[in-house]
């Protein structure tokens, strides 16, 4: 999962404090692993210096965390471009899938189209696992075997959330 | 639309049993030699698919071209006769004769064309060695195991020589080490006779043994190497 | 589809096997249980969605049509009973002395009539006072010139083309005549008003009734040989509704086997799954039985409109009697599970699937030979019975007969098998059906054996009553040329005048006068009377050589071989005309001498086909008093180019005099005990190879169901839809084509035998097998003509789609 594509995506619906921009993250990504403050703000930092966010205002008070964020032409363009670049098929894929999803769903992006690349991508690797599997000895059968397997739960999972897609954004969006 | 060197291409079909729509606007195109599967959840209208581009249930609206033939111009003789003559057919169950042998079934096709029965046999002979079934000749149906089944199927269906094979869940009713073995030979065998293959399949391992996937969602195709 | 039975099954099969070695209370419970079992069944055969309810109608509506059959047969008895009934009813006294004028009789003069062949019932009525009687089905006397008629007569009156028949029968209608009067609904009948029929008081045809009633005719015993006929009858008709209504119980049998697997599967133990089979097919023909009473209730109004035969009847008359039909209601449902338990012996069902008896043990020929030749020991001690006066042991004929059409049905798997497995596989459709009658033999001989037992009953009948006709069907020996009529004259009706008006009818070509009596020395001696023939010399020279005739002149025939009473032939010898003989009570004598020197002529054919004996006289040298003691008869030749040429004589003979009787020599007079027996066996026969014809089809229909899949994934690698139809005639041809092979062969024997049991010459006729045989292709082809588009509907691709 990329943190800053995340919370790039999360700026998209509009410029943030930095404390915001991580009980946001927190609610919908974080489940399990909450962000720290500091990583927010090293995160803001590179992004900042890399010209994908601006400061947008600061509030009265003393601290960082006042800072407001907001997302840049080139930073827009770059989410677009994470999320269209299929992930390389891996195991345990699924939280980054799931990010990918759901910040489709939050920035109003078609996410079945990012579901179906996604797809393919998988196939693609099935594919040649496939040919090298029909073309090896045993050894590399029982290999290719376990990494289909792997890739065909992640498939499924998939096709599971293609499925729902409607039901996820409306529970999403609400 | 139509990709250059096509066999077989179908555009914007339309098909409803009753009030629901099996096909809204699919697309299809095959090349000679080519495998390729069509996914997709179930009731999505992936089989009508199958059934349309074999010509076995006329759609509503759209065309169809084969090798450059409009298929709804043909009445049924002709297109059993060209079923009959370059299509094959491989389904999930139950399409064994259970009163035939087995290489009694494998000749059947060739039979139907007019093929004398010893050579039809003779010709199904090798292919079911090619599908390593040729120790059931004598058997019947009813006396063999599913995937066994499923091979004797998959040589009937290339007997012929076709150029397309239609396959609709071949390996639906086997284990996966037997699915496998199936779609393994079949797509061996299609490959070396240069048979196109249309693989209607909801499992991905047997999905992968194709070149292309085309994935139908409430009956609207979706070719997903194009959409890369 | 297994959850609902496992809650229901699994407890009563799981402690039955825990607490069996201490179960010595068990007949309770166990009655209990079974009962438990059978109601499990009935549940299972009502319950089960759609398909199952198709199965349970497709067996009640087999089983019903059979019961129908059933109950329709114990019904013909009484029909007959209240046809004859009805007519004595009608007829009038016909034995003993005429009661003599008064206010309580009637005059009743036979006015019968035929119009294009359909024989019409006339009587003209002249009540002879207050208290005369009325006709049943009469409510009053119908005025000369008025006339009742039945609905039917009314109908074919009123027809269009009947304008022929109107001016036959001119009297205004006034009434109909009721139900009583009639026996069946299509009979034609009428009741004219009579006048002056005292005149014609002397002859058969108008007679004096104080009532119409005929006492109860006189009870006769059988004639053995029309005992043996009517009981082969009943067994050949009966016997496939048996093997039918077997088959009707077996609808659905593989899908029932399935499920019985699935109980198995939740632990129900073999005897449980066969009880609740047997419960199953219990309400099956349960349900059948209901359908039969029902069938037999539409079918008794509808056989009020149908005529077959010439035979119709009232629905009334169909009453079934009580004893047999509560046979019928015990017997069904028990053949129903027997045949059900039957079935199942041959098959293991097992938790995961049904397991016939992997190869069934080959079948073997000696005890299948032993029925047809036990049936033929049964009967071979009574042959030549059947004259002499003897009589059949009526238990051996009916087990001789069912053992060798039971034989058939027997021998019948036994020969499909062996043909079947010597076939080769030829074209495709050959190859399909072959394989599949390869593997399922059994199944296909079963449904075959009804047609066959019914095919094999018929040819053995028909043999049986050709041959026997022609001992009991007078002879007339008439010449067949279909246009010729003979007109009988009453005796008061001038026959000269009836002929010249008759020969001036159109369409009649020659028409010739004699009349009929007989002479003889006295009243008391009957025996030694002789034939009068009297006419003029032309109409002499149609019955006699004549070298030479004067009027005046009288002649004696040389009877066959010349043996002639001659001693009544001598000149001079005084003979009385007696009319006593003709049948009347009274008449005049009259004397007549034998004139010297009477030449001795040689007969020849009259035109009724018989050589005449006796005396010729021509009408001069007829005394003018014994006129009146001769019945007048006229045999007329039609010109065959005018149509309707029989109507147009029957109309002027009906002008000339109502009781002028015009006969047809066309066909041959049977015995009536013979038609109606061969009546009800067409009639029969017609249902019996109906009835099969459906229960083949709903077989073929279940079988092509349950193949639905593979029929579609056939058309779909380009199978062409004839090679599929006719794999479908193939598999129903072969098996039944073996069947009325057989079914031939053995018909024969029996017919054969029968014959000899009735001492008849053994004569073949071929035309009846071919008859019969080819009925029974009919069907066949019949069954797969209606099979073919649901075939063709089942070919459709719907069949591939997975739901």
């Amino acid at each position: 999962m990329s943190i800053p594509h995340t919370l790039l995506g999360l700026l998209e619906s509009g410029p943030r404090h930095g404390y915001n921009l991580k009980r946001a993250f927190d609610e919908k990504f974080g489940h399990d692993r909450p962000l720290h403050y500091g990583q927010v703000y090293s995160t803001m930092s590179r992004l900042l210096k890399n010209g994908l966010v601006e400061v947008d205002g600061i509030e009265a008070g003393a601290g960082p965390e006042r800072k407001r964020y907001a997302i840049t032409e080139a930073g827009v363009t770059d989410v677009q471009r994470w999320l269209a670049t299929p992930e390389k098929p891996e195991p345990y894929l699924q939280s980054t899938l799931y990010t990918k999803v759901l910040l489709a769903l939050l920035t109003h992006r078609d996410a079945s189209e990012i579901l179906d690349t996604q797809r393919s991508e998988h196939l693609r690797m099935m594919r040649i696992l496939t040919d090298r599997k029909r073309k090896g000895d045993l050894a590399d059968q029982l290999i290719c075997d376990h990494a289909l397997l792997h890739l065909e739960a992640d498939l499924r999972w998939l096709e599971l959330t293609a499925a729902r897609l409607g039901k996820l954004a409306e529970t999403v969006t609400r | 639309m139509t990709p250059a060197g096509s066999l077989l291409v179908a555009h914007d079909l339309y098909k409803a049993y009753g009030p629901t729509n099996a096909l809204d606007g699919a697309e299809f195109s095959i090349h000679p030699g080519e495998v390729v599967a069509i996914m997709g959840p179930s009731g999505s209208g992936k089989s009508t698919l199958l059934h349309c581009l074999a010509g076995i249930v006329t759609p509503d609206s759209g065309s169809i071209l084969y090798n450059g033939h409009e298929m709804e111009t043909m009445n049924d003789s002709q297109r059993s006769a060209l079923r009959r003559s370059q299509f094959g057919f491989v389904f999930q169950f139950g399409q064994l004769v259970p009163e035939l042998t087995c290489v009694e079934n494998v000749a059947l096709p060739l039979r139907l064309n007019g093929t004398s029965r010893k050579e039809a046999e003779r010709t199904a002979l090798a292919w079911m060695e090619r599908l390593e079934v040729d120790d059931l000749k004598g058997k019947r149906p009813g006396e063999v195991s599913g995937g066994q089944g499923q091979r004797v199927a998959v040589a009937r269906a290339l007997v012929t020589g076709p150029r397309v094979l239609f396959a609709d869940e071949p390996t639906g009713a086997l284990d996966s080490l037997n699915g496998e073995r199936v779609m393994g030979l079949l797509a061996d065998a299609a490959r070396s006779a240069n048979t196109a293959v249309v693989l209607v399949t909801h499992e991905t391992r047997v999905a992968a043994y194709s070149d292309r996937e085309i994935v139908v969602r409430d009956g609207k195709s979706r070719d997903m190497e194009r959409a890369v | 589809m297994s959850t609902r039975p496992s809650t229901a099954v699994a407890p009563p099969g799981v402690p039955s096997k825990l607490d069996a070695p201490e179960d010595s209370r068990h007949d309770a419970p166990m009655l209990r249980q079974w009962s438990r079992e059978l109601a499990m069944g009935v549940k299972f055969a009502f319950s089960g969605g759609r398909e199952g309810w198709v199965r349970v109608l497709l067996t009640g509506v087999g089983v019903g049509l059979g019961v129908a059959l059933l109950l329709l047969a114990t019904a013909v008895p009484n029909a007959m009973q209240a046809r004859s009934d009805r007519e004595y009813a009608r007829m009038g006294p016909q034995f003993g002395s005429e009661p003599a004028k008064s206010d309580n009789t009637v005059l009743v003069a036979n006015v019968d009539t035929e119009f294009r062949g359909s024989e019409i019932r006339g009587r003209e009525l002249e009540p002879e006072g207050l208290r005369a009687p009325l006709p049943p089905g009469g409510r009053k006397f119908p005025a000369p010139g008025e006339m009742l008629v039945s609905p039917a007569l009314k109908e074919l009156l009123a027809a269009e083309g009947s304008a022929l028949l109107r001016e036959r029968l001119p009297d205004r209608v006034t009434g109909t005549i009721g139900e009583s009067g009639l026996i069946g609904s299509a009979e034609l009948a009428f009741y004219a008003g009579g006048q002056n029929l005292a005149e014609y008081d002397t002859g058969s045809n108008v007679r004096r009734f104080a009532t119409f009633q005929e006492d109860q005719a006189p009870s006769k015993e059988m004639d053995p040989v029309l005992l043996l006929l009517v009981l082969t009858v009943f067994i050949v008709l009966l016997m496939p509704v048996g093997v039918f209504i077997a088959a009707a119980v077996r609808f659905g049998g593989e899908r029932r086997d399935r499920r019985l697997a699935a109980l198995r599967l939740v632990g129900a133990d073999g005897r449980m799954t066969r009880r609740i089979a047997a419960g199953e097919a219990l309400s099956g023909a349960v349900l059948g039985l209901l359908f039969g009473t029902g069938f037999f209730l539409i079918g008794r109004q509808i056989a009020g409109y149908v005529q077959l035969f010439g035979i119709s009847l009232f629905p009334s008359y169909l009453n079934p009697t009580p004893p047999l039909a509560l046979l019928v209601v015990v017997a069904v449902p028990a053949a129903a599970v027997v045949v059900t338990l039957l079935a199942l012996r041959g098959v293991i069902i097992e938790p995961l699937g049904v397991v016939r008896t992997a190869r069934p043990a080959r079948r073997r020929l000696w005890w299948r030979l032993l029925l047809p030749l036990g049936g033929l020991g049964l009967l071979a001690p009574m042959i030549g019975k059947g004259t002499e006066n003897g009589h059949f042991n009526e238990y051996m004929v009916t087990g001789g007969v069912v053992l060798l059409l039971v034989g058939i049905t027997a021998l019948l798997p036994w020969v499909v098998e062996a043909v079947v497995a010597r076939l080769n596989p030829g074209p495709v459709s050959w190859q399909l059906a072959v394989r599949r009658l390869q593997l399922s033999s059994g199944t296909a001989a079963r449904s075959v054996n009804g047609i066959t037992v019914a095919v094999a009953g018929a040819i053995a009948l028909h043999m049986l009553f050709a041959g026997v006709q022609s001992d009991y069907t007078k002879s007339p020996g008439q010449d067949h040329s279909p246009a010729r009529l003979n007109a009988s004259v009453p005796k008061n009706v001038s026959l000269a005048d009836a002929r010249r008006k008759l020969a001036g009818t159109r369409g009649v070509r020659h028409a010739v006068a004699l009349s009929d009596g007989t002479i003889g020395v006295s009243k008391r001696e009957p025996e030694t009377s002789m034939r009068l023939t009297v006419g003029d010399c032309a109409a002499l020279r149609e019955v006699a050589k004549l070298p030479s005739c004067r009027e005046g002149e009288a002649f004696v025939l040389q009877g066959r071989g010349g043996s002639v009473a001659p001693e009544l032939a001598e000149s001079g010898r005084r003979l009385s005309i007696d009319p006593t003989y003709e049948g009347s009570e009274e008449g005049t004598k009259t004397v007549w001498t034998v004139p010297r020197g009477i030449k001795q002529v040689t007969p020849r054919m009259d035109p009724t086909g018989w050589e005449r004996t006796g005396f010729l006289i021509t009408t001069k040298a007829l005394p003018a008093a014994a006129v009146s003691s001769l019945s007048g008869q006229i045999y007329l030749t039609l010109d065959p180019s005018v149509p309707e040429g029989h109507e147009i004589v029957r109309n002027a003979a009906a002008q000339i005099h109502p009781l002028v009787n015009i006969t047809t020599y066309e066909s041959s007079q049977r015995s009536n005990s013979y038609d109606s027996i061969q009546r009800g066996l067409s009639v029969g026969a017609a249902c019996v190879l109906a009835l099969i014809g459906a229960s083949l089809l709903v077989a073929q229909l279940e079988q092509l169901r349950e193949r639905k899949k593979l029929l579609s994934a056939l058309v779909a690698f380009g199978t062409r839809r004839r090679t599929l139809c006719l794999s479908v005639l193939w598999q129903t041809a072969i098996p039944v084509a073996l069947g009325l092979a057989l079914a031939a062969a053995l018909g024969l024997t029996l017919g054969a035998v029968l014959l000899k049991m009735a001492d008849t010459t053994v004569a073949v006729g071929w035309t009846n097998v071919l008859t019969m045989t080819g009925a029974g292709a009919v069907v066949v082809l019949a069954v797969t003509a209606l099979s073919i588009p649901p075939l063709l509907k089942l070919m459709r691709p719907d069949g591939l789609r997975t739901e």
